[in-house]
């Protein structure tokens, strides 16, 4: 087993806004193991983002309620004091960002922003760091770098930017990179060139990776393991076949059968999931999911907890036995969910 | 580049024409404006105002007139109607005095503005913030002749701190140049460094919630390197836009009140007296002098703008 990297615990964000408070993020736990590909799955407001920026401490503010914990190889992040948390940042865990086309700062050079964060962490000469970014801009797949390193970031495309972005990660050398949706402002194409290359370093350097979308075709294409969160809280975490192949979360099952899959009729209409998603102002009591669910019953007015039912490693939050979940999953295959395994 | 300066120049020209049109008819409207009767003075009669007249074009239609007048300024003998001095050389002995003032006033304000401007922004919300706020709007209300003349009365009468007035030459006496001039300074300053710093405060705000400031706190960068290089570097741009337009219009006019007040006998002296005696020439001249450094600034606006932000530079779209 490969050492355990990070390891979060009963993290719980709050923000004080103007409408009262909002709970982002309720209660999230995982872990993540050197070399591994942990996709955090949901969709807008599900509380992804803030978990992955509360990670780094970029969600610190005079009005956010951090809670639980957040260790990096043992060491407590969410507690460290400024200066500890900017060594951690870029060194032990960077963080690309889901709009690269904001994400750069236009008034100054590419290159000057990757070497501006190899300065920042080490005393290396304008002429070293300047090496090191070309050298950056290369192994991301930029090319002609040695001249690319002095563009602004509006001479690059979305993709370069991208790319731009990954190689200022990759600067320090970190152990697990971060990227949020790192791929949604792209085009398909450049999408995959995207998650090719992540792939690539995920390899090749053993860099843990999280990767937050709500994207099920990212998920499969490069994913180890993956949680799905709805509401704030991990609602199904398991292995990339336990969750593709034996979904055991009624959200979880609206979000595969809303993908559109070649292998379906053409005509076939997708389904989708009726209703919103809660406000996490004032989140529905129990199963944030029971008002859309539509397998809900009495008992999920209380809170059901994240536990293993079918297979190791594989937890889910809904009080529907494992017998009717099977039931359910294929009864409504066309409406809700997908098919049982090929097997 | 080339055709970017050629263009300023051009809309330089085609502004100051329009400003020179503009003062002249305004003059020839208003009433007690008629400079033959002026010159002529108190005991004229009508064999010296047909003589008047003639003698210095009155009689001529406003189009000619326009363009003889244009032809001194040109030519620089542009003379004043009530004391017949030359404006050009009127302007030039001015001109020190204005640029002392001016330009020590904007060093003043720039600088004040970004410190309380940034910490304003830093703290936002504390106590620091809040005290800068009031403090801010305490000097935008203040007009200068209120206080200028608080200054004088309490630092330079009640307690004699400062010099009540006069000029001294920088060449001639550095310290005694600020010495003198401080007091100018602070008054000018005032309220630039009330308006700026709020301007400034907002921009900012604005910026640490962008998303490269973001990516720059995710590299580890220190919460000052953030602020400095990235949210304040940022923030400056439209400061300094404000900054050309405002230079240009004090050192045109705008330090007329403060020169008046300090009686510095600067540029804006000069047209506060050609204004009294309704004098065409000193005020056109004055006119065209501020009209210029308020185009000229503006097209400098322009090209530092374009420094400070590679996408107008390279004429690229931004994005």
């Amino acid at each position: 087993m490969s050492e355990q990297l990070l390891s979060v615990r009963d993290l719980r964000v709050r923000f004080t806004t103007e409408d009262g408070i909002v709970h982002a993020v309720d209660g999230v736990s995982f872990d993540l193991a050197a070399g591994e590909v942990l996709a955090i799955v949901g969709e807008s407001g599900s509380g992804k983002s803030v978990t992955a920026q509360t990670i780094m401490g970029l969600t610190r503010s005079p009005n956010a309620r951090i809670e639980g914990s957040v260790a990096y190889r043992g060491r407590e992040l969410l507690t460290a004091d400024d200066e500890e948390l900017m060594r951690v940042r870029g060194e032990e865990i960077a963080m690309i960002f889901q709009d690269p086309m904001t994400s750069l700062n236009p008034v100054y050079k590419v290159g000057d922003q990757i070497g501006e964060a190899i300065q920042a962490h080490r005393h290396e000469s304008d002429h070293k760091a300047r090496e090191q970014t070309i050298e950056l801009l290369a192994a991301v797949g930029i090319p002609d770098p040695s001249k690319r390193v002095d563009n602004y970031p509006h001479e690059y495309s979305g993709g370069m930017r991208q790319r731009a972005m990954i190689a200022m990660g990759l600067a320090l050398e970190p152990t697990v990179l971060i990227a949020d949706e790192p791929s949604t402002a792209l085009d398909v194409t450049i999408q995959a060139q995207i998650l090719r290359l992540l792939e690539q370093l995920n390899r090749d350097r053993d860099l843990a990776v999280i990767i937050i979308t709500h994207d099920l075709g990212v998920v499969a294409e490069i994913a180890d393991r993956v949680l799905v969160m709805y509401g704030g809280r991990i609602i199904e975490s398991g292995s990339l076949e336990q969750i593709f192949y034996d979904p055991q979360h009624p959200y979880t099952w609206g979000l595969l059968g809303s993908l559109a899959r070649p292998d379906r009729p053409r005509t076939m209409r997708l389904s989708q999931i009726t209703g919103q998603p809660p406000s996490l102002l004032a989140p529905p009591a129990g199963c944030h999911f029971r008002p859309r669910c539509p397998h809900a019953f009495d008992r999920c007015t209380r809170v059901p907890p994240l536990e293993t039912r079918v297979g190791e490693n594989h937890a889910d939050r809904c009080w529907l036995s494992v017998e009717q979940k099977k039931t359910l999953r294929v009864v409504k295959t066309g409406e809700i969910g997908l098919e049982a395994p090929a097997a | 580049m080339a055709r970017f300066v050629t263009r300023r120049l051009v809309g330089m020209v085609v502004v100051l024409f329009a400003i020179s049109v503009l003062v002249f008819l305004i003059f020839n409207v208003i009433p007690g404006g008629d400079p033959g009767k002026r010159i002529c003075g108190k005991n004229c009669n009508n064999a010296l105002l047909t003589q008047i007249n003639k003698d210095w074009g009155f009689n001529d239609s406003l189009p000619v007139q326009y363009v003889t007048m244009m032809k001194k300024v040109f030519t620089g003998e542009l003379v004043s109607y009530s004391s017949q001095l030359n404006v050009d050389q009127q302007i030039k002995k001015g001109i020190p005095i204005t640029f002392s003032l001016c330009i020590g006033a904007a060093v003043i304000w720039m600088a004040f503005a970004i410190v309380f401007g940034y910490l304003s922004a830093v703290k936002a919300g504390g106590f620091t913030d809040r005290a800068l706020t009031i403090l801010a709007l305490v000097g935008i209300s203040m007009p200068v002749f209120f206080l200028g003349a608080i200054l004088l009365l309490y630092l330079t009468s009640k307690i004699q701190l400062f010099p009540t007035a006069g000029y001294v030459s920088l060449t001639s006496d550095p310290v005694q140049w600020a010495y003198h001039l401080f007091l100018p300074w602070i008054t000018l300053a005032v309220l630039f460094v009330g308006f700026y710093s709020r301007v400034l405060r907002s921009n900012m705000l604005d910026v640490m919630n962008e998303d490269y400031v973001r990516t720059a706190r995710a590299k580890g960068l220190s919460e000052r390197q953030v602020r400095i290089h990235h949210v304040l570097r940022n923030s400056m741009i439209p400061v300094i836009t404000l900054f050309g337009l405002d230079f240009g219009a004090v050192i045109g006019g705008g330090a007329i009140i403060t020169e008046s007040i300090f009686s510095l006998n600067g540029v804006g002296q000069y047209a506060a007296d050609a204004i009294t005696n309704v004098d065409l020439p000193p005020i056109m001249g004055v006119t065209l002098f501020g009209a210029f450094f308020i185009v000229f600034f503006n097209a400098l606006v322009d090209i530092t703008y374009a420094w400070l932000d590679p996408r107008i530079r390279l004429g690229t779209e931004a994005r």
